[in-house]
């Protein structure tokens, strides 16, 4: 099985350093697309390898590249943004690429930058990302001394700077446009579109935000072609896909896997099936604002259009497990608190209503639930939904939620009828 | 249903409430700055930062179209020298940055990691989120307050430490976790929270 994001990597060791990446058959990307290929190319390319956006929407990275104005008279200069502000809970396989391979998203934001011919690049990374900061410094150092970077990429009349970022810390920077004020040194609140980043972002100047490991599959496909990365996939999404599982589990950890690998497989074959005398309940399959899934999905194929067809997201690819000793209401207390706290303010349903969801929550962890707070829940599911706020934030905070409701209702009402939780 | 009335109040006073409940450390960092008004420009001539810090912030302002842009940066580099973000260390800044005190003050009160208030030689962030709540996060805090005879959001009677909550640090293959100053920590117990402090005594 081929792992083109991973293959460099050495648990415990140091990352490969550029002379040792380039022994690797690294920055090869670079060479074949700035000498032989037109930037036009290089996004046709990318369209046809069906790579979806890995942040957690699954966007197709070529059509949003394709929106950038091209030309003589499109608006300069052009930026590319590496969105490095990992902060979904239960999330962590952006580190582990940054941490383990840096020079590998240096390829590829150099190779996307000349497909959208963006001038100028940053990594906006989560501050709390010390270690990948340090790492990424070097490696873009590295390449800068290495003609990688810099006027007149190896003589071929290409330029571009790249800039890292480390950012202090807020959810909301994982947005795009939110991001994009971040960068600006504003509040990160996110932006009304249209426009989109793409026609008038960092700026007002036309803007690509693609996530980590979006970026990092970029090389690959230029090197190897669409066909050959749509053949490591079981799915009609392209490529490999980090995939991660947290929670009492025997063996947490993240693995590169061919994109639509099953949930079934990855919790019990990779991560070994739950601890001795614990019972699995369900699974967020991509982070914090996906819905939960039940056992009745576990042989569901971790892909964005199969997640989706049960009632759920893919999102980050990254797991979080629940056991039969944790408290479901407990769980979800945590999550709808994160989110509460992590809101931006600018939008009322967001800002009022994700407190008030916590709220509601706490009374009923905390045995002062009524029956009638379920309803008030399910509504406000409705009311934070899609379609009644400024961003995905509050949309996505309801996900688990309202599966929560659906699948563990009993654990709920247990709650408001024995006025205490049962797992205390 | 006492919590229903919440909804009711929609002030200043309601979002604080309810953030303090939510999470009693980054209040008192970061809301209770939100009633201050400041509003007046302040001028390039006023700045009082050191040589040091001027260098420092503009290599990183070079990196961008506009000087707001460095304004983290900058509240970083300034951080890392005088400790937090005081009223002064805001002040010092919008000159340089070509920002009000109203403008920066918004930014030091939306991120985490800026300090509107004093803190200790050593921050502990102590991770809240799901999977180490999974993992064993309430009972983790609860011995870090009881060891360090502290709250989440103070410091030490020593000035030694301060514990904040902070949202997931990526480690969740190695949940619970925690990070001191820049060092990450993961698959914590009890006991190796202890080890951990005696590192740092």
């Amino acid at each position: 099985m081929e792992r083109p994001l991973t293959k460099n990597m050495r648990p415990g060791e140091e990352p490969l350093d550029v002379r040792g990446y380039e022994r690797a058959g690294g920055y090869q990307a670079v060479r074949k697309a700035l000498a032989t290929m037109a930037p036009l190319e290089v996004q046709q390319l990318v369209k046809d390898s069906n790579l979806r956006g890995r942040g957690g929407a699954g966007f197709p990275t070529g059509v949003k590249w394709s929106v950038v104005p091209m030309g003589e008279d499109a608006p300069r200069p052009r930026y590319l943004v590496a969105n490095a502000d990992e902060m979904e809970p239960g999330t962590f396989k952006d580190r582990l690429l940054m941490e383990g391979d840096p020079h590998q998203l240096v390829e590829g934001m150099i190779v996307a930058a000349y497909a959208i011919q963006a001038e100028v690049a940053y990594i906006f990374l989560r501050g709390e990302y010390v270690l990948a900061a340090e790492r990424l410094a070097r490696a873009i150092a590295e390449a800068y001394d290495a003609g990688y970077l810099g006027r007149n990429i190896l003589g071929h009349g290409y330029s571009l700077d790249l800039y890292l970022h480390a950012s202090a810390g807020r959810y909301i920077c994982g947005e795009e446009s939110a991001l994009l004020n971040s960068l600006e040194g504003r509040r990160a609140i996110p932006r009304a579109r249209p426009p989109f980043p793409q026609v008038s972002g960092l700026w007002g100047k036309p803007t690509i935000v693609n996530n980590v490991e979006t970026l990092c599959n970029v090389p690959h496909i230029v090197n190897n072609g669409a066909g050959w990365y749509k053949s490591l996939s079981l799915s009609p999404d392209g490529g490999t896909k980090i995939y991660g599982v947290s929670g009492k589990v025997k063996r947490p950890g993240s693995w590169e896997l061919p994109m639509g690998t099953t949930i079934r497989e990855i919790l019990e074959e990779h991560a070994g099936g739950m601890r001795e005398g614990l019972q699995f309940r369900g699974v967020q399959p991509g982070g914090a604002s996906t819905d939960f899934l039940t056992e009745q999905h576990l042989d569901v194929k971790m892909d964005y259009g199969s997640v989706q067809a049960v009632g759920s997201r893919m999102g980050t690819g990254t797991m979080i497990v629940l056991d039969d000793r944790s408290c479901p209401v407990g769980m979800v207390l945590n999550l709808e608190q994160f989110f509460a706290q992590e809101s931006c303010g600018w939008c009322t349903p967001c800002r009022e209503g994700l407190p008030w969801v916590a709220n509601l929550l706490g009374a009923i962890e905390g045995g002062q639930g009524e029956p009638e707070d379920l309803d008030e829940l399910a509504e406000q599911c409705v009311r934070l939904g899609p379609g009644n706020t400024f961003c995905a934030l509050a949309p996505g905070a309801v996900e688990p939620l309202q599966s929560a409701l659906k699948y563990f209702r009993e654990d709920f009402e247990r709650h408001i009828k024995e006025k205490r939780c049962p797992w205390r | 249903m006492p919590h229903h009335s919440l909804v009711k109040v929609r002030s200043l006073e309601h979002v604080i409430y309810v953030e303090n409940r939510l999470s009693p450390g980054k209040v008192n960092l970061r809301t209770q700055d939100r009633q201050r008004q400041l509003t007046r420009p302040t001028g390039a001539d006023r700045t009082m930062l050191t040589e040091e810090e001027r260098r420092e912030i503009e290599a990183e302002a070079a990196h961008y179209l506009r000087p707001q842009a460095a304004a983290v940066d900058a509240m970083k580099i300034l951080q890392r020298h005088r400790g937090w973000m005081s009223d002064e260390a805001l002040r010092d800044l919008g000159g340089l940055l070509q920002m009000t005190r109203a403008e920066l003050d918004s930014v030091a009160t939306f991120y985490n990691l800026v300090f509107r208030k004093p803190v200790g030689k050593h921050v502990i962030l102590i991770c809240n989120s799901v999977s180490c709540w999974v993992m064993g996060y309430p009972g983790l805090r609860e011995h870090l307050s009881l060891r360090l005879g502290i709250d989440l959001g103070q410091t030490t009677a020593d000035g030694r430490y301060t514990l904040l909550p902070i949202v997931c640090l990526g480690d969740c293959d190695h949940a619970p976790a925690m990070m001191v100053d820049d060092q990450l920590y993961g698959d914590l117990t009890p006991e190796k929270i202890d080890a951990i402090l005696e590192e740092y005594r």
